[in-house]
């Protein structure tokens, strides 16, 4: 029987991995929407691009909400520590989100389209989880001081820590790899040859720089917290087989064919790290001041909570598979004979 | 500005700054939703297809309004951990759950939206469109439902113990359903309808003013003020209930916002007017017996006032103003819309007259405003607590050195996305009007309907 502590984070988790892989397809999406527009190409892929996001931009951001509000019910605690240091990175992300979800919707329902705007839509899509990543890189550790019951973020720390640059780079990559494995697969099912060309190619270049990124953050990690590299080595297999799933995926995109089976691969691959990256960051929230015991919510409320999760799936999966059945694999849809 | 740095006055000031725009999109959220489906379903019961035009455009805006709702919610949720920290950790413990909740009705509510509005010619049959904006409806109506029973708890906590400063014997259900909840959900969730009913019905209004005579528009009229009676009666009487419910339990809010100095029976209700120092009231309007009406249902209720409380314990008397005004405008909407229906209703007179359709106008920013007072009056209202009698709102502030550099960046943030919106949303209905829309779905103008509706 996994205790409340251990349900809670792994619910948590899950969709924080969920909002990593919708976020990154959106994310990227703007960037590549950007940079063809930039480079002349924005004819070829931009129609698949709005086809996709313009009906789920919204669900993605319930994902991210989702997050940090349900770790605040089921561990007060990080309302407290990670509230108080995170004021000013917190506040320049929400800048960020704030801009970029209102613009999207100005751009795409609303009247015409701009330069303004598709800058805004790609820059933001790679300054944001440059910026979210930072809690990441905070819960190892070393950037946060606790004294006189203050808590502080160090700045200078966090600026000058090649351990937190490499982070913000893995994510960077990562985005783009992502998005570009799924947009590769949504233009093979849209039939549209030029588009799955140019995103095939995208998805191959960001496909190596994305391993290596993470490879340099577990060497850096050694030097920020040794503890968690070493629990990580615990767990190799889980990265050899996560490494695996990343060889198999990119050999298929690079053969050119079984599309959606490399982005399920690809899926996967980031499953098993995340979680891997997870489960050996444990029972740590915040290194050294929380885990997961010490922050906990009371048990009523626990059970509370676990009983309005499994409740709200009973909501949600349905109508998630709903809208997938209508806009992801509808073929019609898809294709853009249908509005 | 030679303001001392101190984070719990800025925090006080970006959580009211966020908060004040975000409730802008949150009401249009949770109002508009009810009117489109109210607009489809009778597009489909008369056949007539102004009214599901009327659906149609009216979601179009939506859209735009939901995105900046949307980012403004993100915000605040965020904002409440990162300005509260130690309001949040207690919050967690206790009122966790309904936030938790409203995660879902959101999930709910923006599942669906994306739905409807890329499947308007999708089903084989209207009625299936229709069925979709019910899920909307309610996602939009739960969020306000949870959300508001966090605030309920804020003002009536109950739910828990504590015992040398630990929480213990946590119910969360206990702490959502306390005793502010049943009025506060209700007011809250009926004035959204009713603002959504106004600002549609003045937008309606405003285009016949200049001039647009098309029945597309006096239909809408029609729909919100008949709509806008009913919601403004709704308002008035849980608005009434909820002057019992302060009564009974946070008589220091009534007292300080009707500047009730003394205990007494057979209060008086003030209205407007100044006070000073000394507690010294000037013109003022005086309702007598009213206040103990509002607060009790009969003339004799004795009502506490303000010298029974510690002065640190008040909170400041400004929001006098603020129920004033939500009270006035309530009275306002509600003779509007009432005239309207009224006139529309007897055969020879005219509601289309300007000073009503004016008037109409008028209502849609006064309702908004009227959210805006009545919100400001129940948060200010609070103070000194942030949860009422348990943690003052010192207590729950951050410690973070930076929140006045935060403010100002929201101050400009909010203020690019307000003018933004107002922007797109003009340019989006002005480049593409009905008439030039019901042609291009086959409906030209017909005189036949014009007649009708004047049979009507
Ligand atoms: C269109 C908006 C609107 C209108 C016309 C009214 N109200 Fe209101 N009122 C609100 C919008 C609102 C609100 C924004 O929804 C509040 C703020 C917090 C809350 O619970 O609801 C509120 C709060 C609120 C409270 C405080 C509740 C608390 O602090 O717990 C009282 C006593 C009233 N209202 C009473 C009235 C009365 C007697 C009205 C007469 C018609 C009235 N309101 C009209
Ligand atoms: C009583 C006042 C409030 C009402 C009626 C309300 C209602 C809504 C509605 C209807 C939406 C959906 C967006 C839209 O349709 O426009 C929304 C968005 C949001 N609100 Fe509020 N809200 C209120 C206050 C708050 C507060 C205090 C919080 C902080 C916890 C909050 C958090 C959010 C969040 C996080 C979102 C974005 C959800 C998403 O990503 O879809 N709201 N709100
Ligand atoms: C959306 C409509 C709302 C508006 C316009 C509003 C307005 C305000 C204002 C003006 C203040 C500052 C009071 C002062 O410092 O004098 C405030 C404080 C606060 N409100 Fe609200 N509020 C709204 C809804 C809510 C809801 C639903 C919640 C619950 C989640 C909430 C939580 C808070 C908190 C935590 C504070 C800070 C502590 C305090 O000043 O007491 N608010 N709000």
């Amino acid at each position: 029987m996994m205790s409340y502590e251990v349900v809670g984070i792994t619910v948590l988790w899950s969709f924080l991995y969920g909002y990593l892989i919708v976020a990154s397809v959106d994310f990227g999406a703007g960037f590549f929407s950007y940079y063809s527009k930039a480079t002349k190409k924005n004819h070829v892929i931009h129609n698949i691009i709005q086809r996709y996001l313009s009906p789920v931009w919204e669900i993605t951001n319930v994902f991210l909400v989702f997050f940090f509000i349900g770790i605040v019910g089921f561990f007060p605690s990080t309302a407290y520590y990670y509230g108080t240091a995170l004021l000013v990175p917190g506040s320049i992300a929400i800048i960020l989100l704030a801009l970029r979800g209102s613009y999207y919707a100005f751009a795409t329902y609303g009247a015409k389209e701009s330069k303004f705007y598709s800058f805004l839509y790609g820059a933001t899509g790679l300054l944001i989880p440059a910026s979210l990543t930072t809690v990441l890189t905070i819960s190892e550790g070393g950037y946060i001081s606790n004294e006189n019951g203050t808590v502080e973020l160090l700045y200078r720390d966090l600026f000058t820590s090649p351990y937190s640059w490499s982070v913000v780079i893995l994510a960077i990559v990562s985005v783009l790899f992502i998005s570009a494995t799924f947009l590769t697969f949504y233009a093979s099912r849209a039939q549209d040859t030029n588009a799955l060309k140019l995103l095939r190619k995208y998805a191959l270049t960001w496909s190596l720089p994305s391993i290596v990124m993470g490879v340099i953050v577990l060497m850096l990690l050694r030097a920020q917290n040794i503890e968690h590299y070493q629990n990580i080595l615990d767990i190799w297999w889980v990265f050899a087989i996560s490494f695996v799933l990343f060889a198999v995926a990119t050999f298929l995109i690079w053969k050119g064919k079984k599309y959606g089976t490399a982005f399920i691969l690809i899926m996967v691959q980031y499953l098993t790290a995340f979680f891997g990256y997870g489960v050996s960051h444990f029972p740590y929230l915040l290194y050294p001041y929380l885990t997961i015991y010490d922050g906990f919510t009371s048990e009523p409320m626990a059970i509370a909570l676990i009983i309005a999760f499994i409740g709200g799936l009973f909501l949600l999966i349905p109508s998630l598979l709903l809208i997938m059945k209508l806009f992801l694999f509808d073929a019609d849809y898809v294709q853009g004979k249908r509005k | 500005m030679f303001i001392d740095y101190d984070p719990v006055i800025y925090s006080r000031l970006l959580t009211s700054l966020t908060l004040g725009f975000h409730v802008i999109f949150a009401t249009i959220g949770v109002g508009v939703p009810l009117m489109i489906a109210i607009a489809e379903w009778m597009g489909i019961k008369r056949n007539d297809p102004h009214y599901t035009l009327m659906a149609r455009r009216w979601a179009r805006g939506f859209v735009i309004t939901v995105a900046v709702g949307v980012v403004t919610g993100t915000a605040i949720g965020l904002q409440l951990s990162l300005l509260w920290p130690n309001f949040m950790q207690a919050a967690g413990h206790t009122i966790g759950l309904p936030m938790f909740m409203e995660v879902f009705a959101f999930f709910f509510e923006a599942i669906f939206l994306g739905i409807y509005l890329y499947t308007w010619d999708r089903f084989k049959t209207k009625m299936r469109h229709f069925l979709l904006v019910i899920p909307i409806v309610i996602g939009a109506t739960a969020s306000a439902f949870f959300i508001t029973t966090v605030n309920s708890f804020m003002n009536a906590p109950q739910g828990f113990n504590i015992v040398d400063g630990i929480l213990t014997d946590v119910s969360p259900l206990a702490a959502m359903f306390n005793a502010a909840t049943p009025t506060k959900i209700s007011h809250v969730i009926i004035t959204c309808y009713l603002t959504a009913a106004f600002i549609l019905g003045a937008i309606a209004a405003f285009h016949i003013l200049k001039g647009n005579k098309h029945v597309y528009h006096k239909k809408a009229l029609h729909l919100t003020m008949v709509s806008g009676i009913i919601f403004a009666i709704g308002t008035a009487l849980i608005g009434d209930l909820s002057g019992k419910y302060l009564h009974e339990y946070q008589p220091e809010k009534l007292a300080s916002a009707e500047w009730h100095l003394e205990t007494e029976s057979g209060a008086p209700l003030i209205l407007g007017g100044f006070i000073n120092d000394e507690n010294e009231i000037s013109y003022a309007l005086e309702i007598p017996y009213a206040l103990s009406i509002l607060a009790g249902g009969t003339p004799d209720t004795e009502v506490i006032g303000l010298n029974e409380f510690p002065e640190e314990d008040l909170p400041p008397l400004w929001i006098h103003y603020m129920f004033d005004s939500m009270v006035f405008i309530g009275m306002f909407l509600a003779a509007v819309s009432a005239l309207f229906v009224a006139m529309n209703w007897k055969k020879n007179w005219n509601a289309f007259n300007r000073p009503l359709l004016w008037a109409v106008v008028a209502g849609g920013p006064l309702s908004m405003l009227a959210i805006e007072s009545g919100w400001f009056f129940a948060e200010v209202g609070r103070q000194p607590w942030i949860i009422n009698g348990v943690m003052r709102t010192a207590e729950g502030a951050t410690t973070s050195q930076h929140v006045d550099l935060m403010l100002y960046l929201f101050i400009i943030l909010y203020a690019v996305l307000g003018i933004t919106v107002v922007v797109v949303l003009r340019r989006m209905f002005k480049s593409n009007p009905i008439e030039h829309e019901l042609e291009e779905r086959g409906f030209a103008h017909k005189k036949e309907d014009e007649k009708e509706v004047a049979r009507r």
